[in-house]
């Protein structure tokens, strides 16, 4: 009861700050910041949600018979490197919009105002 | 200001919505509970099937290697992106003094590199024995890269030379896919030898797959990280 309150409850609650972040701040940099963290929480939730009681890792092993659920975990593997070089194309495309505005706040810049 | 008022009113009813989506997903799976449905199969046959130990290199590279196959061409193309985004971005910050990194930080960097290098190939090497594989191992390829760049500024990395490698092992990868489908009938279809699993040939195409994708993700890491560099002394 407890690990599910650890780890449900900390993967939501960085979804969760993800989602306000992105959509309260006005600093592009922080806003990458907010969507990192949410990438993050995503993660963890699909990894959480594949746990199995006494499970280990699932590497097969005469040892070892209960596993976890290894669908997720292959899931996740890929998305870390995704997030990884997508939030490094935010990060150039802020570069050239300080470059174009010279400001990173968004209420500055009129062509992306909402 | 009203715009922000609004935008404020939006932004807590979308994090509303999303909470109680995520809550309906919660309270229908119990943490550590057993719900595999999929997982099921891949853990009982998946090493007769395949021959490898570990069994999410299996799913990521046999089962679903063509949804990876997809993943790496996502890398490819936000490294392509971000390097046209940048594209002549640097050529307006020239003539701007660096500062070197200290003694330490450079000799110490000299004796690190190689061993990052070869620890990252062990990790794609291992993919099929032990956690990590090629994504994980072409990112420690990666941040040997990255404490190079730190500890000199003026390093210099042939973007032509990581363009042909990350292309090369790129094309490599569908070749390895088309040889499975010429034989087997089936892309990616693994066409060699599964052998005794735990030995490291063993596993069928899986060693060859891992490596070429931690190459690839190695090189397309790396020009990432020359790309998002200050200033360069190649262009």
């Amino acid at each position: 009861m407890l690990s599910e309150i650890i780890f449900y409850g900390s993967s939501v609650a960085l979804i969760s700050l993800g989602i306000m972040i992105v959509l309260t701040k006005r600093n592009l940099i922080k806003m990458i910041v907010g969507l990192s963290i949410l990438d993050s929480g995503a993660n963890l939730f699909l990894i959480s949600i594949g746990y199995i009681n006494g499970g280990t890792a699932p590497i097969m092993n005469e040892n070892w018979s209960v596993v976890v659920d290894p669908v997720p975990q292959a899931l996740v593997l890929t998305a870390i490197v995704i997030g990884v070089a997508v939030m490094a194309m935010a990060l150039a495309i802020v570069v050239r919009i300080y470059e174009k505005f010279g400001t990173l706040d968004i209420r500055r810049i009129k062509e992306l105002k909402w | 200001m009203m715009k922000d008022w609004f935008r404020n009113i939006i932004g807590v009813i979308i994090f509303v919505i999303v909470g109680i989506f995520l809550y309906s997903v919660v309270i229908h799976n119990t943490f550590g509970a057993d719900k595999m449905v999929l997982g099921n199969h891949y853990v009982k046959d998946g090493v007769q099937e395949t021959g490898a130990q570990n069994i999410v290199t299996t799913i990521v590279v046999l089962y679903r290697g063509f949804d990876t196959l997809g993943e790496v061409t996502v890398l490819f193309l936000a490294a392509t992106a971000l390097g046209a985004i940048l594209a002549g971005f640097r050529d307006k910050k020239k003539n701007k003094k660096k500062t070197r990194a200290s003694l330490i930080v450079s000799i110490t960097t000299k004796f690190l590199f190689p061993m990052i290098i070869l620890f990252g190939s062990y990790i794609f090497i291992h993919g099929h024995l032990t956690p990590g594989g090629g994504f994980p191992g072409g990112v420690v390829i990666a941040t040997a890269f990255l404490l190079m760049f730190l500890a000199d500024p003026y390093a210099f990395v042939s973007e032509k030379k990581l363009s042909i490698s990350e292309g090369t092992v790129g094309m490599l990868y569908v070749i390895t896919g088309l040889v499975g489908l010429y034989l087997f009938q089936n892309f990616l279809e693994s066409f060699l030898p599964t052998g005794s699993p735990g030995t490291l040939l063993s596993g069928g195409i899986i060693p060859v797959i891992y490596v070429l994708i931690g190459i690839k993700v190695g090189s397309e890491l790396t020009g990432l990280l020359n790309n998002l560099r200050e200033d360069e002394n190649a262009i």
